[in-house]
């Protein structure tokens, strides 16, 4: 555990208290994206290059805009107007929070004895990681691009203008 | 001695670094280079901007910045001065904190994209596995900070261009990963290091630059295009509309913040010129083999200019997109043209050596290009303009 780890822990824990305990809904969705910004790091001290550049790629690049958008657009960005930046159902959010918390580090404790012991750090390359995608589990990949892409497709039949639909009744 | 030019800086680092104790050199061999990144392209900025109001004020018909210095040519130094001092104005109602974190993030994102393009010959800050991965996570974290602008400035209008520019850099955003993957599919590596390596060849005394290739001229052209819309810049400058929305995302910025602004905007557009000079223009290698003596940055400087000058051109000569027109060209034209761009560099790879594969994946990407453009085309009706809501 050196100087840099209790650091970029320091960071993702600040960012995810804010992201529970603030008013402003924009301010917790950015604090959130200060999180996954730290749990990136942490992949990229444990050596894991693909899995801390994908995350900020994904988590900081789309998942957090996605967020603020979804904010935006449904509620209008209000701001509330009564003083402080806590918000006032802090503890809710609290207990929540550590209740996932308890539940996953429960799950994650209850499965170390299952793995097999080893000594070395495992190292995989971006490269080895792609001839694995490519290679060994190219199903399973076709398999999840062909759900997503009817996701996709089935995300734009819901949100389209009935317009066809309208001429029928 | 041309050796020596070629490695100047290497051999420079080198020297200042011997000064030191062992334990020491790494690191300041890093910050080293990074001094080197924040000296060199805010230079280039300047550079930049000087080039674009000349460049622009000729193509207008008017003569540009003229009063500063022989020629104007000290004019960015009279701005810099005049940002400097400016009064810096943050709105009553703005979000302090997030108005003021929205450039510094914004500056120091585009400095990041700069550790891993390989400038010369040796010379990369970080040469890593996953070095292209690296660029676009730090091209995608822009995007937030462009949101954290418009949405602290309480402002409709930076609001409004806020969602623009995002909207439309995650439309661009794909194409241009797509466009890029090719590359990667070609060199079986996300090392610019090693992408530059695969193209440094010759062949008779020409270079194996992807551009020289159907698909990797098809995928340049698509990459210019997405970057272009990326980096905001005209025809795809409608989060800047000066017409409808003032400025923008950066309306209420002011003084040296808004500098910053222009400076990330700058970085932006000189590290993804930098990017698609790495992957598609042979990176720091020569144009022909019998010039590869000249010093390696310099021949990757020159084509990052080339491609700003290119920029700036473009931005004197066509007129701004409609929003609808914007995002159409990007998911009806664009991204389909890059997936079949990813099929037919397939195609490349698996047809083996030969002229047969040239014309086969030249006629392929021609005769869908030709196919959709005029179906595209049919669709629309010209004539006279008509108005929706005036009239």
């Amino acid at each position: 555990m050196s100087f840099v780890f209790w650091l970029i822990a320091a960071l993702t824990v600040a960012g995810g208290l804010a992201a529970v305990l603030l008013k402003n809904l924009v301010h917790c969705a950015l604090a959130l994206t200060i999180a996954f910004l730290g749990l990136a790091l942490l992949f990229l001290q444990l050596d894991a290059q693909f899995a801390g550049f994908a995350q900020i790629l994904v988590y900081v690049g789309a998942v957090a805009i996605l967020v603020v958008f979804a904010i935006l657009l449904t509620r209008s960005s209000e701001i509330p107007k009564d003083g402080g930046i806590f918000s006032r159902t802090w503890v809710t959010g609290l207990v929540i929070a550590a209740a996932v918390f308890a539940m996953l580090g429960w799950a994650v404790l209850q499965s170390v004895p299952g793995l097999p012991h080893e000594s070395a750090a495992p190292a995989a390359s971006v490269q080895q990681i792609g001839w694995a995608l490519m290679g060994r589990y190219v199903l399973p990949l076709e398999i999840v691009a062909l759900l997503l892409t009817a996701a996709l497709i089935g995300a734009v039949i819901v949100a389209m203008h009935e317009k066809e639909g309208a001429k029928e009744r | 001695m041309l050796d020596k030019a070629d490695q100047l800086f290497v051999l420079l680092k080198d020297w200042l670094v011997g000064y030191l104790p062992g334990g020491w050199q790494q690191p300041a061999g890093v910050v080293l280079g990074v001094i080197g990144i924040v000296a060199v392209y805010p230079t280039l900025f300047a550079t930049a901007v000087l080039m674009e109001r000349k460049g622009l004020g000729r193509m207008q018909n008017r003569l540009g910045p003229n009063r500063v210095g022989p020629f104007g040519i000290l004019q960015p130094i009279a701005d810099a001065i005049k940002s400097l001092t400016k009064e810096d104005i943050v709105p009553l109602n703005a979000d302090a904190m997030v108005h003021f974190l929205a450039p510094v993030v914004l500056v120091v994102v585009a400095f990041m994209g700069f550790a891993v393009l390989p400038v010369g010959r040796n010379m990369v800050l970080v040469d890593m596995d996953a070095s292209l991965l690296f660029y676009f996570a730090m091209g995608a974290s822009t995007e937030l900070s462009i949101f954290m602008a418009g949405w602290s400035s309480r402002n409709k209008y930076s609001l409004l261009g806020a969602m623009r520019a995002v909207a439309q850099m995650i439309s661009y955003e794909v194409p241009l990963l797509l466009s890029s993957v090719t590359i990667v599919m070609m060199t079986g590596s996300l090392s610019l290091v090693k992408i530059v390596d695969a193209q440094n060849q010759y062949t008779w005394g020409l270079p194996h630059w992807y551009i020289f290739t159907p698909w990797g001229c098809a995928a340049f052209v698509m990459y210019a295009i997405a970057a272009t819309a990326e980096t905001n810049r005209s025809p795809f400058d409608l989060p800047e509309g000066e017409s409808e929305l003032v400025a923008g995302y950066f309306t209420e910025y002011s003084g040296f913040k808004f500098a910053l602004f222009f400076l990330g905007e700058y970085l932006g557009m000189l590290s993804i010129s930098g990017l698609g000079t790495t992957l598609f223009l042979g990176g720091w290698s020569a144009p022909f083999a019998f010039l590869a003596w000249v010093p390696s940055w310099i021949w990757f400087f020159s084509k990052v200019m080339l491609s700003i000058v290119v920029l700036i051109w473009v931005r004197g000569t066509l007129p701004r997109l409609r929003q609808d027109q914007l995002m159409n060209f990007a998911w009806k034209f664009v991204l389909p043209m890059t997936l079949l761009n990813l099929m037919v560099a397939a195609v490349w790879r698996f047809m083996g050596e030969g002229l047969l594969r040239w014309i086969v994946c030249s006629a392929i990407l021609v005769v869908v290009f030709v196919a959709a453009g005029r179906a595209g085309m049919g669709r629309k009706h010209f004539g006279p303009r008509s108005y929706r809501y005036a009239d």
